[in-house]
């Protein structure tokens, strides 16, 4: 075990290098157009081939973005809610009248989206509507089925019918800050990240809680993989992955362990369609993590700045990358 | 206990001072005058500031207890969230100021550095500035547990609004000062109107500078000790400090130990952290410097309630007495039981 896989397969020769000139705090695809996300107002577009275009799209930092086939869609400290199109055409969904940040973006079904400023969460659908909650919202996540979203917050998380008016909202509660949540593909667990190491869980059906915890520092990304088996996450010097296949989830299991490192994950992506985790470290290495079996493949040699970036093409052909130092780049995988 | 390295890091003052102490002056004197650095400011109440400045964040005061069973363990979770938005923006700006309601406790706020990793990664906590009202402290004191915990926190105190009393008046406000918190430093203003270098920059939380922890009053002439620093204002201390009243706080106080004879690390770091398990919510802060015995360089710690940080520093000098030196400010402290308990650290 060595930290900088030197030993390892490697396809780091097929990465093509993009001048991002600013730290990268999110990618996403749009068709075969890779979009980098800086942490201050700019986008940047790039192919393979030909010249990346850099997009100002927000007067101020950019917080919170989520994306689909379509648009990137993204909320800004200058109380912005914009959509990105792959031709860098930019259509203001909101503005927040106070001028709040924006600082939580999810995207639902039928090109519904959600969007968090301060205590009070928004959806716009047909109509928009909002919901007040008790503390600053911590994170948002749309339920796969249903107009139905779950709001994270102080001591729990609320469950949320927009369109249900009059129906109370279902309270689901733990205590602590939770700040960021994610719903399982098949509906049926809500995890949040918690201030603590660790995240929370619970069975919707019944609201029977999980605890997943031994985390070295907070958890700050989650990705299901493709066949919704398994919880990826960051905040440990492995890959953690918690089952979810049984009809408990991770409930009475361990977590599985993969890749361990001198070194931090901070970013993980699941591969669209197979089994594969690519996975960020804080000395900028990257690793694409086969779960059956924890073979890896060298994606990207460490560097100096942490793996902020992670984000695979629909095809699961390319894998973007960005660095809080502002490196970043395409990793041809075809 | 963590690691607060420094270099890199993004410095961040907080302004603490009870409702009216002057805290808008002195945050509005921070950004106008010209001393060519760039602030981001967090504020809970918006519109007071009169600079326009497109780095001025509201805030909602959201203080979050940690799920581990620990009261004392919490942290300002707006802070959180708004340091991790300022942080996207680095370029813009040298530091940053959060100015605390007048009802704010500190201490949320110090922790908030050491428990998350993302914030101590990227920002430090530079000092606890808090600004007293001359005339209304003393009322304050006894009917606020909030003004109270901002002066025993504080690392920078500005007694403000001294035209407003007499010179009677002053001293006696500066020792009911002194009985809760002797090491601060202390500051006399009118307007909040002080040098800049003694607000800010001061590097109160860093290890490497808790090299003096001898109370401010007894230090030298009374004067502030940076004497390479051009003052135009008038902050001058009282000479003869021996002329202040004496106070007890009924609650608040110190408890300051000293060893001329090294301790015994595998006492000591048990017994500090049993003390602060049992006193953690008492405690406010803590800080020290050790002479460890076969230890050729001394250790120093600081806290805030129930959290520590510690390091070994620089070696201790030849010519210099290796003493140990020791401080906790908190609330109903058990002194004889401290004083015991660190006699008992001797080698």
């Amino acid at each position: 075990m060595t930290d900088s896989r030197s030993e390892t397969v490697s396809v780091v020769e097929r990465t093509y290098a993009v001048a991002a000139a600013g730290a990268v705090i999110a990618t996403h695809f749009l068709g075969h157009t890779a979009v980098f996300v800086l942490g201050e107002e700019t986008m940047v577009f790039a192919e393979p081939k030909g010249e990346p275009r850099r997009v100002a799209v927000h007067d101020g930092a950019i917080l919170a973005t989520a994306a689909d086939e379509k648009r990137v869609v993204s909320g800004g400290d200058d109380g912005k809610l914009a959509a990105t199109n792959a031709k860098g055409e930019i259509r203001t969904l909101a503005t927040d009248e106070k001028h709040r940040w924006i600082d939580h973006v999810a995207l639902g079904r039928g090109s519904a989206v959600a969007w968090s400023a301060g205590k009070t969460a928004f959806v716009q659908g047909k109509e928009q509507r909002e919901l007040e909650v008790l503390s600053t919202v911590g994170g948002l996540a749309f339920l796969p089925k249903g107009f139905r979203l779950a709001v994270a917050h102080y001591n729990g998380a609320t469950l949320w019918f927009p369109n249900a008016t009059g129906a109370a909202a279902e309270k689901l509660e733990w205590k602590g800050s939770h700040l960021g949540a994610t719903v399982s593909p098949d509906g049926r667990f809500l995890v949040t990240s918690m201030q603590e190491p660790m995240l929370h869980g619970w069975r919707l059906a019944d609201g029977k809680h999980m605890r997943m915890s031994g985390y070295a520092t907070r958890v700050t990304s989650l990705a299901w993989t493709a066949d919704g088996d398994w919880l990826a996450t960051s905040g440990a010097t492995q890959l953690i992955l918690w089952p979810f296949q049984g009809k408990d989830g991770p409930m009475g299991k361990e977590p599985r362990l993969l890749a361990p490192s001198d070194h931090r994950v901070t970013t993980v992506a699941a591969h669209p369609g197979q089994g594969i985790v690519a996975t960020g470290f804080d000395h900028g290495m990257i690793l694409l993590i086969r779960v059956a079996d924890g073979a890896e493949i060298l994606a990207r040699k460490p560097a100096a700045a942490p793996v902020t970036a992670l984000g695979w093409s629909p095809d699961g052909q390319s894998l973007a990358f960005g660095t809080e130092d502002g490196d970043a780049g395409i990793i041809d995988l075809s | 206990m963590s690691e607060l390295s420094s270099a890199g890091k993004i410095p961040v003052t907080v302004l603490t001072g009870y409702l009216g102490a002057g805290k808008t002056t002195l945050l509005n004197r921070i950004l106008s005058e010209p001393h060519g650095k760039r602030y981001a400011v967090i504020v809970n109440e918006f519109g007071e500031i009169g600079i326009d400045n497109d780095l001025v964040v509201g805030a909602d005061e959201e203080v979050f207890e940690m799920n581990n069973g620990c009261i004392c363990c919490t942290v300002r979770g707006d802070l959180v969230r708004i340091l991790d938005g300022l942080m996207r923006r680095k370029g813009k700006f040298d530091a940053i100021i959060v100015e605390t309601t007048g009802l704010a406790d500190p201490a949320p706020v110090a922790q908030t550095f050491f428990i998350d990793e993302n914030v101590g990664r990227r920002t430090k906590l530079d000092a606890v500035v808090t600004v007293a009202d001359a005339k209304w402290l003393k009322d304050r004191l006894k009917d606020a547990p909030e003004a109270k915990n901002q002066i025993a926190f504080a690392d920078v105190i500005l007694i403000n609004k001294t035209d407003l009393v007499s010179a009677e008046e002053l001293s006696d406000v500066e020792a009911r000062i002194r009985s809760i918190n002797p090491y601060a430093k202390l500051h006399k203003t009118e307007r909040a109107k002080i040098a800049l270098d003694q607000v800010l920059d001061r590097k109160a939380f860093d290890l490497d500078r808790i090299l003096d922890i001898e109370p401010d009053f007894l230090a030298g002439d009374g004067h502030d000790h940076d004497h390479d620093h051009h003052h135009e204002h008038g902050h001058e201390h009282h000479h003869g400090h021996g002329g202040l009243k004496h106070y007890h706080d009924e609650d608040m106080k110190s408890v300051s130990l000293k060893s001329e004879k090294p301790l015994d690390p595998d006492k000591f770091f048990p017994w500090v952290q049993n003390l602060v398990q049992i006193e953690g919510p008492n405690i406010l802060r803590c800080k020290g410097i050790l002479s460890f015995k076969n230890d050729d360089e001394r250790f120093v710690f600081q806290g805030v309630h129930m959290i520590l940080d510690g390091d070994h520093q620089q070696p201790w000098r030849k010519d210099e007495q290796r003493l140990s030196r020791a401080v906790f400010i908190g609330r109903n402290l058990p002194e004889e039981t401290i004083r015991r308990g660190f006699e008992s650290c001797i080698a």
